[in-house]
């Protein structure tokens, strides 16, 4: 036996990491004086001690189910996009014109305006997706580096729009015209109302969870049971034994890329839609980079990648509560939040390499 | 069973404060942080004065992003904070959003602006203020040039500018304004170096003269002109300390007193428009040790005369926002 068993890799090593990322950050806590229990238990009762807490948690959680998606579709073929922040933000732009230029009534009910803006941002996210994934295929520009230089300029776009032709006449704020109201998605107060379930009124999450989830469904399904799923996945193994096979690596590259930066479009339908209902800068709130560690730690699976996008979805709750009631800076919510992201995702090796040698060890042992 | 325990004393000590937290005044800080030495650490100091005179406590965030306005302002609502202040223009947009929904809090806004019933709009008159620096920046400048360095370019910077220029121009006439603004998103408010650049393009074109109405970029304003032996003048806080001897003078925006009031008049607070003018001493200009030598006899008086005028109602100073234009100056 030369690896170890499955449970180990998904539900171990994960463990192991946030173990040390939660010690380390209790240290942090500790070293300026403040009480790290108290701490935790701030951010868990922020994030699920109330509907108000799961809300928001939720609200965060499919954010980080969309981008990590993306990034994980780019993975399986070998891809490594870091652009879901510029992908976002422009799939916003596109959730955003939909909502605000197309008229009204041609959008008599949320339901339809919601397939307008999906179509839209998926559109655009793909969009922006593209041309790194082209100057990849075609001119073997390295993606890492043209999707981080498309985050700046959707940055600089969305700020150019947001202050000049989108921008609201006579407001200050570098923000669009709200969208009309029939564009507004259901919150899951409104949708639980009818079971009887009372939720948080004023908590964002809204009906792209489900959309989410379905997602993730959806995303499955399409990498394990579709041709195409499969051509992503033996081009992601080994590129040269695809083109062997008939494959196009230019082909592969291009689409693995669109449907990411598509997906991470799909999650403006959350945050412009959903939440912000109109356009303002820096709605994604760093989720594009959030994912590249969701899709690290959930090994790439769309279950894992749920189960690791509430983990941050806890985090982010959890930290912007914490913010709230303790004297902790807002910079060193960041560093705990930073640092979940270095073990879980940057040295994920450091827990693992040992791990792994303790199980052959011991499963030699056995065989002896 | 000792870490249970700690657990559970945390969750009891956290459910403590939480009831504590009812009725308490809350604060939001905008994204320059409280710690700016400018807008939102007047707004600081406020809060802290009233804390230390009632004993009280109040709540507290530094947001961090431009989506965070919204979560904020709700979680403060939902906790029974009352009044819930906030700092800013950026906070009109959310305010309007979220007031309507919690109708039994207050919120201030300070240099938003919200139709909601139960907001408090404070409203500075920044043009008056800048009127009276633009006035002494004319007086003391040899060159007969002046420049304005403002952080994002938003209406209620070019109110300032516009304020200034105008000011200048009543004490000379020919004198030149060069005005530059840092920037047209919020890093705009935070980026000192940008601010120390503009300053040296500004005194290459002849500028002996700067003002700052930039946040934490003036920072970098101050320091350049004091650098290259030129006078500047601070902004929203007194900032005549930071480089004492070098700055001219602060235009004052009292935000600590707005913010010291609002939370001294708590849940009784009453919603609508606060204008904080000369006449209401929301605005003017920093005299102290460290620049009493650069302000001289007549120049106190021809400024002191001019406030006089302007609480009269005698002279009257274009306010940018009032038309989006400025008679004396183009942006």
């Amino acid at each position: 036996m030369d690896k170890m068993p499955k449970w180990a890799d998904v539900a171990l090593i994960p463990f192991l990491n946030l173990l040390i990322a939660f010690v380390l950050s209790g240290l942090v806590i500790f070293a300026i004086g403040e009480n790290p229990f108290k701490a935790l238990m701030t951010m868990i009762d922020g994030a699920f001690g109330s509907t108000y807490g799961w809300g928001y948690t939720l609200y965060y959680t499919t954010n980080f189910i969309f981008t990590g998606l993306a990034v994980s579709i780019a993975f399986k073929a070998a891809m490594f996009n870091i652009g879901g922040e510029g992908q976002a933000m422009i799939g916003g732009l596109g959730v955003g014109i939909a909502c605000l230029f197309i008229p009204t009534v041609l959008m008599p009910h949320w339901t339809i305006a919601l397939v307008f803006a999906m179509i839209a941002g998926a559109i655009f996210g793909a969009g922006w997706a593209l041309i790194p994934a082209y100057l990849q295929a075609k001119r073997g520009s390295h993606v890492v580096i043209t999707t981080i230089m498309f985050n700046f300029i959707a940055t600089a776009l969305m700020g150019y729009l947001l202050i000049g032709p989108l921008k609201l006449k006579g407001a200050q704020e570098s923000a669009s015209a709200s969208f009309p109201d029939v564009t507004n998605l259901p919150t899951l107060h409104e949708l639980l109302a009818p079971l009887g379930i009372s939720f948080s009124k004023s908590a964002p999450a809204n009906v792209s969870l489900f959309i989410a989830l379905a997602m993730c469904v959806v995303v499955y399904l399409l990498m394990n049971r579709s041709r195409l799923g499969y051509e992503i996945r033996a081009f992601g193994e080994s590129p040269t034994a695809s083109v062997y096979a008939g494959i196009s690596p230019t082909k592969i590259i291009i689409v693995a890329m669109m449907l990411s930066g598509a997906i991470s479009g799909l999650m403006a339908i959350n945050a412009t839609m959903g939440q912000h209902e109109r356009l303002i800068l820096n709605a994604v709130e760093g989720a594009g980079f959030i994912g590249i560690a969701v899709a690290l730690m959930g090994r790439n699976h769309p279950f894992g990648v749920l189960l690791a996008a509430l983990l941050f979805g806890f985090l982010y709750q959890g930290g912007s509560e914490l913010s709230l009631w303790s004297k902790i800076p807002r910079e060193l919510i960041v560093v705990i939040q930073g640092l979940v992201i270095l073990f879980t995702g940057a040295l994920d090796n450091m827990v693992r390499m040992p791990v792994e040698r303790m199980f052959i060890a011991a499963a030699k042992r056995k065989d002896a | 069973m000792t870490l249970m325990k700690s657990f559970l004393g945390a969750a009891a000590s956290l459910a403590l404060t939480a009831g504590a937290a009812l009725a308490e005044p809350a604060i939001i800080f905008d994204l320059g942080g409280k710690f700016d030495k400018s807008f939102n650490e007047a707004g600081f100091n406020g809060a802290e004065k009233w804390a230390k005179e009632t004993g009280g406590s109040y709540l507290e965030v530094e947001l961090q992003s431009e989506a965070q306005r919204e979560q904020a302002l709700r979680r403060f609502a939902e906790t029974g904070a009352n009044p819930v202040i906030t700092m800013g223009f950026a906070m009109s947009t959310p305010i309007s959003e979220v007031a309507p929904d919690y109708p039994d809090t207050t919120f201030v806004t300070i240099d938003g602006w919200s139709d909601a019933p139960n907001v408090l709009n404070v409203a500075f008159s920044e043009h008056e203020g800048s009127y009276l620096v633009g006035m002494m920046a004319a007086t003391a400048s040899k060159s007969g040039t002046v420049g304005f360095i403002g952080g994002m370019d938003i209406p209620l910077i070019r109110k300032f500018a516009c304020g200034y220029a105008e000011g200048v121009k009543a004490v000379n006439p020919d004198a030149t304004v060069i005005a530059n603004m840092t920037g047209t998103t919020p890093a705009a408010w935070n980026d000192p170096v940008k601010g120390g650049e503009l300053t040296k393009a500004q005194i290459s074109q002849g500028a002996d003269i700067v003002y700052a109405a930039a946040g934490g970029t003036g920072l970098g304003v101050l320091q350049t002109a004091a650098d290259e032996g030129i006078l500047s003048i601070g902004v929203d806080s007194n900032q005549n300390h930071l480089q004492p001897g070098k700055v001219l003078t602060s235009m004052l925006k009292r935000v600590d007193v707005a913010v010291y009031e609002a939370m001294k008049a708590g849940a009784d607070i009453k919603p609508g428009v606060q204008v904080m003018n000369l006449a209401a001493d929301g605005v003017g200009y920093a005299l102290d040790e460290h620049n009493a030598a650069l302000v001289s006899d007549e120049m106190k008086a021809a400024v002191d005369a001019a406030a006089a005028k302007i609480i009269s109602g005698e002279l009257v100073v274009h306010d940018y926002m009032s038309d989006d234009s400025c008679p004396v100056l183009d942006f």
